[in-house]
């Protein structure tokens, strides 16, 4: 099905299921220890053995030797594979380090080896025993003063560096200017499954159960490192214990394993240490900000600007923090720039809302800053530089493939898109009045509450909706049972259930007689999970398959009517309800046509240039009250609401969990989560979970969630839009902001620790 | 983790005895940090003795005031124990500030005492670390030290010791009960138990190879408003930034203690003299060896800033 | 020390340097049969132990290596998979069961040191269609996402209100002397040894808060 006319009524549209707060199919598994992840998988081939992973001591540099011998010897070793044995390998397309190093070393836990054996203890065992002899190279480490090498990176096919108007004799003209730098840090995803794989070949036929968001990436990644035909991997990843973008590629868990099963002969499950997620896998960036904002005293803005610098291996891309500043807000003269400087520490990927998530980290403190030097209520500034237009849109590739580089082309490119719907300023008006914003002091550092100086803040919250190609198959049997096959994950997003509610509504059968499986390569290929396009764009190819479906089941019903002389039976008026098709006075059981040998149909979403033509985006506001002792500077989060404008909201049950749960992430971003790097060695020392602080229960609040009543049918036949990523958009400078107004103390390097804020803090306590 | 033969002791001298005997012996209760340590090799003993059979796990009130706490007393039984509770409510607080609900219910209280640095370059075997590798040099020195000492540091190192219970034990000045492996018996004042860095910082503590703690004794109650304030990052389940325990009696003299400042529990008996003059001459005196990095520096302020709130809550509390 | 081989070194220097080439290989798996030891080579090591574990009221005979934590012998050895390994250092809570009504780490004990204690895990709490009431509860508030944390959670859940209505006091207990209240305000702080990266915490304490009776 191509998609390139926004969507008319369907029968989505009754929302007898889709809409509605069901909850997760897949919780009776999930809640009882049941629901089968890779390392989980015992029961799938006999014999596994035990893979266990060593990381390189050094950041870049080479292997001089390594002496196996100890480690060959030891109890219960089948084999040790390293690069050295291993056979030809070549890189993936989509990881930027190799995922198994040497003698070339690129980063810190880098695999160097895997050891097989009988059981976890004696691999674990050996795996000490490795001696490795190092030559340490001299590596790029420290962003700051990398930051001036760095160059401008596409993002998503879209040029890094943007200019509309003349940015700098506006900004230099405006009677209110803003000029500050920002930082963000080093983040790490720390989901709380390690990547984890069983690898099993048969003759040359590799098969994977493995955690990975993007079933077909990690095929087509495997394939082309292994130098084998895709048709020989078949990938399994029923259920995956987060992921947040760190598994969205091939990662080494997975090779190594197959590598492993390879060598060993037999199966082999890897999963890897804690201790070696951080260094050894992905990253998200730490960033380095300036934002230049010029405004009329009326709170016009005339002129923004936003520079951002990442660091990355050579090849990696750029955490491009001012993507965002090109559509949020008003202003005649404009400029953005991406840049990349290169660091020799581990891969940096995409996060939860790469780009977005700290470039509004960012952004939204300067908005916040700037209103304050407007004297105008932040929400009013924000409102006062609304735009329905994209003020500055670059070319954009002209496939939907997110990894496309090729940018459309130029003559049809509008450089000032309107928006498919925006509701940025609602999100805000219902928000204020549901938070009660009127009762926040403007003067910072006022408010007191016991120990604790108490304050609140907003952000914007603003992520664009990414389309993306999705197929599925649709199987109805004799019970009149519908299943779904479709390799999209699961990650926690709700896709089973979602899955399962387009169905039952597209076919007119309750929810119980609708099974989905996901997450297997044999399937049709989905979007996948990631960029929060995996929701909207799933279900639209799940619903493609269901008309093709209902149109094999109405022709049935016709057949079968015909049959019997009752020949008025018409397929378009047709009706899906109850488990029965209905035309006029007829009505037949699905299960009653599909017959002992059932019906099967297959269809793609394919995405036309609606994305193009218009702009597409999901928007909503953060509003944080933040307490912040007096004494020792702890931020402690005490309310949070988010208003979210993000289309249809297929299941506000598990739509509002990702959204709280992406509001969680940005208040890690905000108070605590930094991957510290030591610029001598050139590696994240706070390498495991007690070093990486993540929220734990005691720093959530209650959280709340409001979506607005929207639907945009420019999106896909569900009219709904991505929402995995957008609560974290933003949620980190709302309480940056409700910080500065709790103490009057301004920070711009996130985390805000109490370090940062007691020594600019009254002493008096 | 380096295989190693495991056997239960039914008693302590047994315990101390079997230890003796064996090179690379271990006693293991709790494990909540000796089996991570052994998972990465850190520690590699090549036997085990399971102690948790000793029936060291009673909370007895002595004659004449005071509490004997078994070594093996879990954490979660000892801040819960009504005693404790009652008469020295820093160590419940202490107690109840660390770790979390599952780790209290594992942990033992001499486990507690004995636990080792947290220091990420003490927990990666890549990087120097002059405790584990004697000789091999200080990576938290000019490397990432936030977390680090700012009083009683060395050259060699510059590690925490990451107990809360600790610090309230030592303002509580509790003894250590403990049987050496010929059988012989001997106390040791809580404070001559840990040791500073030095230049052997792999030296740890006072004990006697196989040498087994048997009990905590607290002294009598000293009364008091009792506090123990831990700073961190996070709510819950993290290691202090910095710590105070405070024992402030009605006429403003008192105790005072700081974990996550120095390698053992940080108390200086000059500086409770200063109490009535408050938290900006304590602090004074308490750090006036500091020498801080430029992570850590902070902490000197930080602590100053919690002490004041400490004593502050403490005035508020004898108001009422 | 076996060098690497010279002529091999030189070639992934060159693969380096251009990386990204992809390089042909052979189609079928390539095993290096001198990697492939035999068990007659295996060196010696401590013997494996007996040991007795009593898990969800069943009871296992298993010959152990010492070296296994209670969570390696119950996923691996009585494939009793719920309980999963979030870090294996006691930083994450995702592989709390409880021990004689206890909730502990089950990756920081040797599971020879728990012969004679009565286990109970995920597994052992319900089943998919006979659900324990704080089961039913994450899934009515969905207080969870991926999943991976949620065994660990429930389990600690389900001991936490023990441990408050036995009086064991948090952190947050304003009062010692006093039985701890069943507040979320306790039970944040008390479910902090749970991590869930997903952040459903909110929901998580909906969930507890239902089966415990005493919404706040």
């Amino acid at each position: 099905m191509k998609f390139d006319t926004p969507a008319t009524s369907n029968p989505i549209d009754q929302l007898k299921v889709v809409g509605q707060p069901v909850s997760r199919i897949d919780g009776p598994l999930k809640t009882t220890g049941t629901a089968p992840y890779a390392y989980d998988r015992y029961d799938v081939v006999p014999n596994q053995a035990y893979g266990y992973v060593l990381g390189s001591a050094i950041a870049k540099g080479r292997i001089v030797s390594m002496n196996l011998a100890a480690a060959k010897a030891s109890p219960g070793v089948i084999t040790i594979v390293t690069a050295e044995n291993a056979g030809k390998l070549a890189k993936g397309n989509l990881n930027t380090a190799l995922l198994l190093g040497g003698p070339e070393i690129q980063h810190y836990h880098q695999a160097v080896a895997v050891v097989v054996a009988e059981t976890f203890e004696q691999a674990r065992a050996a795996a000490h025993l490795i001696h490795v002899n190092y030559a340490r190279a001299k590596g790029l480490f420290d962003l700051t003063s990398e930051k001036p090498k760095g160059t401008p990176k596409d993002v998503f096919g879209a040029a890094g560096e943007t200019s509309v108007g003349n940015f700098d004799k506006a900004f230099s003209a405006a009677p209110v200017r803003l000029d500050k730098t920002y930082s963000t840090a080093h983040e790490s995803h720390s989901m709380l499954e390690p990547h984890a794989t069983v690898a099993a070949w048969d003759g040359d036929q590799l098969t994977l159960w493995t955690s990975n968001q993007m079933i077909d990436w990690g095929v087509s990644d495997m394939a082309l490192t292994l130098s084998i035909p895709k048709e020989k991997i078949r990938l399994i990843s029923s259920y995956i214990g987060g992921g947040f973008g760190a598994k969205l590629f091939l990662r080494t868990d997975a090779l190594m394993a197959a590598l492993a099963a390879r060598a060993a002969r037999r199966p082999v499950k890897v999963a890897l240490q804690r201790a070696l997620v951080p260094n050894n896998t992905v990253h998200r960036s730490a960033t380095i900000q300036r934002i230049k904002i010029g405004a009329a005293r009326d709170g016009q803005i005339t002129a923004i600007g936003h520079e951002s610098w990442s660091g990355n291996l050579p090849g990696g891309g750029a955490e491009a923090g001012a993507v965002q500043t090109r559509a949020l807000y008003a202003g005649a003269n404009r400029m953005t720039s991406n840049r990349v400087a290169t660091l020799d520490l581990p891969e940096a990927n995409a996060m939860r809302a790469p780009n977005e998530a700290p470039g509004l980290a960012a952004l939204e403190i300067a908005i916040d800053e700037m209103a304050e030097k407007l004297g105008m209520d932040p929400i009013e500034f924000r409102i006062k530089n609304d735009t329905q237009v994209v003020p500055d849109s670059p070319p954009k590739p002209a496939s939907n493939d997110p990894q496309s580089e090729k940018p459309q082309d130029q003559e049809k490119h509008n450089p000032h898109p309107p928006f498919s719907i925006r509701q940025l300023t609602q999100c805000f008006q219902v928000g204020a009045e549901r938070f009660g914003w009127n009762k926040r002091n403007t003067k910072p550092g006022l408010v007191r509450d016991g120990r604790w100086l108490v304050g609140m803040g907003v952000a914007s919250a603003f992520r664009d909706n990414i389309v993306a190609k999705s197929a599925a198959r649709v199987k109805l049997d004799k019970r009149g049972h519908v299943t779904v096959e479709t390799d999209m994950t699961d990650i926690g997003t709700g896709s089973y259930t979602i899955i399962a509610q387009t169905a039952a509504e597209m076919m007119g059968v309750p929810l119980e007689k609708v099974t989905v499986r996901l997450g297997d390569s044999s399937f049709p290929v989905s979007a996948g999970s990631g960029g929060q396009w995996g929701g909207n764009s799933s279900t639209s190819g799940v619903y493609a398959a269901c008309v093709k479906l209902r149109e094999a089941v109405a022709q049935e019903a016709k057949t079968q009517l015909a049959k019997t002389q009752q020949a008025d039976f018409n397929i378009n008026d047709a009706i899906f309800a109850d488990g029965q098709i209905r035309s006029g006075s007829h009505s037949i059981s699905l299960g009653e046509l599909a017959g002992s040998k059932g019906l099967v149909a297959e269809d793609t979403i394919e995405f036309g240039d609606l994305d193009k033509r218009y702009h597409q985006s999901t928007f909503g506001a953060h509003f944080v009250e933040v307490g912040v002792d007096a004494a020792t500077g702890e931020t402690r989060v005490r309310r949070m609401l988010a208003v979210c404008a993000a289309g249809r909201i297929l299941n506000p049950k598990t739509a509002r969990s990702q959204v709280i749960g992406a509001m969680t992430m940005g208040v890690g971003a905000a108070l605590m989560e930094s991957l510290e790097v030591d610029k001598r060695f050139g590696y994240f020392v706070n390498h495991d979970l007690a070093g990486y602080e993540v929220p734990v229960h005691a720093d959530i609040p209650h959280q709340e969630v409001i979506f607005l009543d929207e639907t945009d049918p420019i999106s896909s036949p569900m009219k709904a839009k991505g929402v995995g990523e957008l609560g974290i958009c933003g949620a980190a400078a709302a309480v940056a902001n409700a910080i500065y107004n709790a103490t009057g103390v301004r920070v711009r390097d996130y985390p805000i620790t109490l370090d940062k804020l007691i020594a600019k803090m009254p002493t008096r306590v | 983790m380096k295989a190693f033969t495991y056997e239960r002791a039914t008693t302590p001298a047994e315990a101390a005895s079997a230890a003796a005997h064996a090179n690379g012996t271990k006693f293991i209760a709790g494990g909540t940090n000796l089996l991570d340590l052994m998972k990465l090799q850190i520690e590699t003993p090549t036997h085990l003795i399971d102690i948790n059979d000793l029936g060291l796990d009673r909370i007895e009130p002595i004659t004449g005031g005071g509490l004997r706490i078994g070594a093996l007393v879990r954490n979660t039984d000892l801040a819960a124990n009504e005693h404790v509770r009652r008469d020295y409510a820093v160590l419940s607080r202490a107690l109840l500030a660390g770790a979390s609900g599952q780790l209290r219910n594992q942990a033992t209280t001499a486990g507690n005492l004995l636990q080792r640095t947290r220091c990420p370059y003490f927990y990666d075997t890549n990087q120097p670390c002059n405790k584990r590798e004697p000789g091999s040099g200080c990576g938290a020195l000019g490397g990432y030290s936030r977390h680090h000492a700012i009083v009683g540091v060395s050259d060699a190192c510059i590690a925490t010791h990451p107990s809360d219970m600790a610090v309230a034990m030592r303002i509580l000045d509790a003894t250590v009960e403990t049987v050496q492996p010929n059988g012989l018996t001997r106390t040791i004042p809580i404070v001559e138990l840990h040791r500073l860095p030095g230049n052997t910082p792999h030296i740890e503590h006072t004990l006697v190879p196989g040498e087994l703690i048997t009990a905590v004794t607290l002294p009598k109650p000293v009364g008091g408003t009792q506090i123990y304030r831990k700073v961190r990052d996070r709510a819950s389940y993290a290691f202090a930034l910095v710590s105070v325990a405070a024992i402030i009696q009605r006429d403003g003299t008192g105790r005072v203690a700081l974990g996550g400042v120095a390698h053992k529990p940080w108390r200086v008996e000059a500086a409770e003299r200063k109490m009535p003059r408050g938290a900006k001459a304590v602090t004074k005196e308490l750090l006036s060896s500091a020498r801080t990095t430029h992570d850590n520096a902070f902490k000197v302020q930080l602590v100053e800033r919690t002490l004041a709130s400490v004593l502050n809550e403490a005035l508020n509390e004898t108001k009422v | 020390m076996a060098e690497f081989n010279p002529s091999r070194r030189k070639f992934i220097q060159s693969t380096a340097v251009t990386s990204g080439a992809v390089i042909v290989g052979r189609l079928v798996p390539e095993a290096d049969a001198k990697s492939v030891l035999q068990p007659s080579q295996l060196t010696k090591e401590p013997a494996n132990v007996n040991v007795l574990l009593r898990v969800n009221g069943s009871e296992h005979q298993l010959m152990v290596d010492p070296r296994t934590t209670l969570l390696d012998a119950l996923r691996e050895r009585l494939h009793l998979t719920g309980t999963k390994k979030g870090c294996d250092q006691g930083q994450c809570g995702a592989c709390t069961v409880i021990v004689d009504g206890r909730r502990i780490a089950s990756c920081l004990t040797l599971a020879v040191m728990q012969e004679g204690h009565d286990i109970i895990t995920i597994e052992g709490l319900g089943t998919p269609t006979n659900l324990h009431p704080m089961q039913a509860a994450f899934i009515k508030h969905d207080g969870y996402q991926c999943g991976f944390c949620t065994p660990g959670q429930i389990c600690s859940a389900v001991a936490m209100l023990d441990e408050v209505k036995t009086g064991i006091p948090s952190h947050v207990t304003a009062d010692l002397i006093q039985p701890p209240e069943m507040t979320t305000i306790e039970f944040r702080e008390r479910m902090s040894g749970n991590i869930c990266r997903c952040g459903a915490y909110s929901n998580i304490q909906e969930a507890i808060a239902e089966v415990a009776g005493g919404r706040t």
